[in-house]
């Protein structure tokens, strides 16, 4: 839910990044952070295992500059993308504006993205949402690697209701801003219509 | 959530008298979602942006854990430093409300006044509930936003 603020004249949105483990979520996160100029950023958190992977979150929060008056701020935050965190996932999703698939583009890795997908539209319907409503973009990430699956393949097996997609290489900033600005975009767009 | 200007000014207040109250270092009033909806107190000293999402992360996780007992929830959070103290408490079952204390104030007389401002808070969440309600039949100022306002956001 948009969290508007007449008073102080500021919108809030809350984007999700949602995906496999490993599939590059919280890289993406970082990229925009590494890339954000300082007063338009506030401090990355990642509540992480001893061994980097997400245990809980990652959070970032990015302010765009004003849009109608309005200081709009966007809160990026990533779920843990291993099978057996799906209780902490689910509770990131809540009050949710957008989400950001980062699918894994490795082939071996395709049964895995299908089953995200499926958790993430199961998740977002227990807090009310619908995965067909929602502003939602896909990103095919690791593009760079050999064993990645041709994106046109990709796109028959996780293209979900032709929502924007992008080719990614979170590593080096490719697509990074592409996919956040889709959905940023899409948020927006709601609210003029709301 | 939509808070307009009275609401907004009407929960200032009665952070401002619960800080007072309590003798606390910082109030702070938190959407369930994360996002900070006021604040009061020596706020400057604290990163309320990351404090928000954490807190919220923390209350969602512990509503969590009272579902998976059978709770419906456990309406207070309470975590001891050594020099500083965190009270956490939901307020109109929709917002946290975080007290950030040391030893100038005491865990009871934190509980007691929460327990005042919390009873104000709920009736002006009512209140924004309602006023809400009204407002969804006039038209919404972002009605007008063009693709354009919304293109120079990504500009830079």
């Amino acid at each position: 839910m948009t969290f508007i603020n007449y008073a102080a004249k500021e919108i809030n949105c809350k984007i999700v990044y949602y995906g496999p483990g490993l599939g590059g979520k919280t890289t993406n996160l970082q990229y925009i952070y590494n890339k954000t100029a300082p007063e338009r950023k506030g401090k990355m958190i990642s509540l992480a295992t001893e061994a980097d992977r997400t245990l809980f979150f990652d959070f970032l929060p990015l302010d765009l500059g004003s849009i109608r008056g309005f200081t709009t701020r966007f809160h990026l935050y990533t779920v843990p993308g291993q099978v057996f965190y799906d209780a902490s996932r689910k509770l990131i999703l809540k009050g949710v504006d957008g989400v950001i698939f980062v699918a894994d583009s490795q082939r071996e890795r395709m049964e895995a993205n299908i089953e995200s997908i499926r958790n993430l539209e199961l998740n977002l319907e227990e807090h009310g949402f619908d995965l067909s409503v929602i502003a939602y973009a896909l990103q095919f990430n690791k593009r760079d690697l050999p064993n990645a699956m041709p994106p046109e393949e990709m796109y028959r097996m996780l293209n979900f209701k032709r929502e924007p997609t992008f080719e990614g290489v979170a590593t080096q900033g490719v697509g990074v801003f592409d996919t956040l600005k889709a959905v940023a975009k899409q948020i927006l767009i709601e609210l003029r219509r709301r | 959530m939509e808070v307009y200007e009275e609401d907004y000014r009407g929960l200032e207040e009665a952070l401002r008298r619960l800080r007072r109250d309590s003798n606390a270092k910082a109030v702070f009033l938190i959407d369930k979602n994360g996002q900070q909806i006021a604040a009061a107190g020596d706020i400057e000293n604290f990163d309320s942006t990351s404090l928000a999402s954490l807190t919220a992360g923390n209350v969602a996780a512990t509503d969590g854990l009272a579902k998976l007992i059978g709770e419906r929830e456990f309406s207070v959070l309470f975590h001891e430093g050594q020099r500083d103290h965190i009270h956490i408490s939901i307020v109109a079952r929709r917002a946290i409300l975080l007290v950030i204390f040391d030893e100038r104030s005491s865990l009871g007389l934190v509980r007691l006044r929460v327990k005042r401002a919390s009873a104000e808070m709920d009736r002006i969440f009512e209140e924004m509930a309602d006023r809400s309600q009204r407002s969804r039949a006039e038209p919404s100022p972002f009605s007008e936003i063009t693709d354009e306002d919304i293109d120079s956001l990504f500009s830079e």
